[in-house]
């Protein structure tokens, strides 16, 4: 029962999201859409998981002082103002006390997480009391915003947009680019032309870079596009073709490992 | 530019510098920006997740049935299934009852990878090996330019460099005589596709980067426009904010130049 039937229903539901692709019915169409939604929302509801380890990761540096503790209230402070916002929309014209409200939820959340790891507990659960009567109060009786669970708006909301577009975007691709750096360090290291291998992966290399570089001399940016662009098309397409029909073949057997409970590690201990 | 607007362009601009500054070393301004942008981005997953994926296809599915009735009496009263196999996940956190995760966990592993086999095999094995055999234009072998892509010379070398590549992740045969010829093939074609890969994402990353600075030299341009007095959202906060940020980064820097001379008096 505990182990038996989780590789029962891998079986039956793999072997028939198998069989069904090739039946071209109506019916098989139905069952295919009716079972990827399920997939979604059993996804979802797993992903609760992954922000509950979250939460408890954060919490745990914090209580034990770990390295770096004080930026887990950062990280925790960022998941919870990005839930509050999306769940909030703005009514009329101004925001009315909405910054207030946030700053209470902000301020609860910080004496609830000290209430769980702090001796004295009944300050911090006082404290997070109060903190809640004012947000719950705010909540009730300021008319200029909204909260909307079943509805969009919160995504339109112009606080979590501003939050989106100005802190996780910029950071996010800042991060991307810093890669640029690391790696031109590491091509130093990859790129020294010690033998035949190395050597064709550097001039290729050179070959794409220079291609968009704006500042080469006359005559070369004509004959650098045309190599670059053949570089890409031809050797670099039948590389990448190679790769992707192997890792194509390495899924279906992965695939099939699984379905046949031979891989069973997904299943963990116990 | 509203004030508010610059504000946020500020915040922007101080989070880039912020995670720039790991160039240098690992500080406190990047540790902020590293921590902020992991809850960030997960609170942002959590609600586009909500609304784009749990509303249309649970909620919106039930909303004609009723709470008491456990939403049984819906049209799609189906839908509860997959609501109570995701609840079952959450017996995670239990350590007695955690087995029961797998119940859930089974019918997703089966579902996704019934659906994987017959997809990966019609859209990446099928497709590349449809694109792979092509007609060889003999007669135009050369296309009156050896760099020509599309010539029979291109066409052949994607043939010849795929079947390459593939031999030289066939690693049931030892790499010897006719066979191995043909691996050091492949690992010639795969070698050049991985430089022309790491060249091009070199220079998006570069592009990323130029991206970044265009943004911090407009966000600087705002600042000063705004204290033109034709503008009409004139202001001297503008500036003021700038300068604020810029003594900012030119404080830390200085603190930081201050420590290194102080641990090499020490």
């Amino acid at each position: 029962m505990k182990r038996q039937l989780p590789f029962l229903l891998v079986f039956i539901f793999g072997a028939f999201m198998t069989i069904q692709y090739y039946i071209p019915h109506e019916s098989s169409e139905f069952v295919y859409t009716f079972l990827l939604d399920w997939t979604m929302i059993i996804g979802i509801f797993a992903l609760a998981l992954g922000i509950w380890s979250l939460y408890q990761v954060s919490v745990e540096k914090i209580k034990h002082k770990k390295e770096n503790w004080v930026y887990s209230y950062v990280t925790l402070f960022g998941l919870f103002i990005m839930v509050v916002l999306g769940f909030t929309f703005k009514v009329g014209d101004s925001w009315g006390l909405y910054s207030v409200f946030v700053i209470a939820l902000m301020a609860f959340l910080y004496c609830l997480i000290n209430a769980s790891i702090a001796k004295s507990k009944g300050l911090w659960f006082g404290l997070s009391g109060v903190a809640l009567v004012v947000l719950l109060g705010i909540a009730y009786f300021d008319d200029s915003w909204g909260v909307a669970f079943m509805t969009s708006e919160g995504l339109r909301n112009t606080m979590f947009t501003n939050f989106a577009d100005f802190v996780m975007t910029p950071i996010l691709a800042t991060m991307f680019a810093l890669l640029a750096f690391f790696i031109a360090s590491a091509a130093y290291r990859a790129f020294r032309a010690r033998n035949v291998l190395a050597s064709l992966l550097l001039v290729s290399a050179i070959i794409v870079m220079l291609r968009f570089n704006p500042y080469m001399p006359f005559g070369l940016p004509e004959l650098i596009a045309e190599l670059s662009n053949w570089l890409m098309n031809v050797p670099n397409l039948a590389a990448q073709r190679a790769i992707v029909i192997g890792i194509g073949l390495g899924i279906v057997a992965t695939s099939l490992k699984v379905i046949l409970g031979i891989e069973r590690g997904y299943m963990g201990k116990g | 530019m509203e004030f508010s607007d610059f504000l946020w362009m500020t915040c922007g601009i101080f989070l880039t510098l912020a995670t720039f500054s790991f160039l240098y070393k690992d500080n406190p301004f990047y540790k902020f920006a590293e921590h902020l942008v992991v809850g960030v981005s997960a609170g942002f997953t959590i609600i586009v997740l909500w609304h784009g994926t749990l509303v249309p296809n649970l909620f919106q599915k039930l909303e004609d049935g009723n709470w008491f009735m456990l939403w049984l009496n819906s049209s799609e009263w189906w839908y509860v299934v997959p609501a109570v196999l995701g609840l079952l996940m959450w017996t995670r956190f239990s350590k007695k009852y955690s087995w029961v995760s797998r119940w859930p966990m089974g019918l997703y592993i089966g579902i996704s990878t019934g659906i994987a086999i017959p997809l990966e095999m019609s859209n990446r094995v099928n497709k590349q090996l449809y694109a792979m055999m092509v007609e060889i234009d003999w007669a135009n072998f050369f296309g009156g330019n050896i760099l020509s892509t599309t010539s029979g010379f291109a066409q052949l070398l994607i043939f010849l460099g795929t079947i390459a590549g593939l031999v030289y992740f066939f690693f049931s045969k030892e790499h010897k005589g006719v066979f191995g010829g043909v691996a050091t093939f492949g690992i010639w074609i795969l070698m050049i596709g991985f430089g022309a890969s790491f060249g091009y994402t070199v220079m998006a990353r570069v592009s990323l980067f130029i991206n970044r600075m265009q943004d911090t030299k407009a966000w600087g341009v705002e600042a000063f426009n705004a204290s033109d007095v034709a503008n009409p959202h004139y202001s001297s906060m503008y500036p003021i904010v700038f300068y604020l940020l810029v003594a900012f980064v030119v404080g830390y820097i200085i603190k930081e130049i201050m420590d290194h001379l102080k641990r090499k008096n020490a």
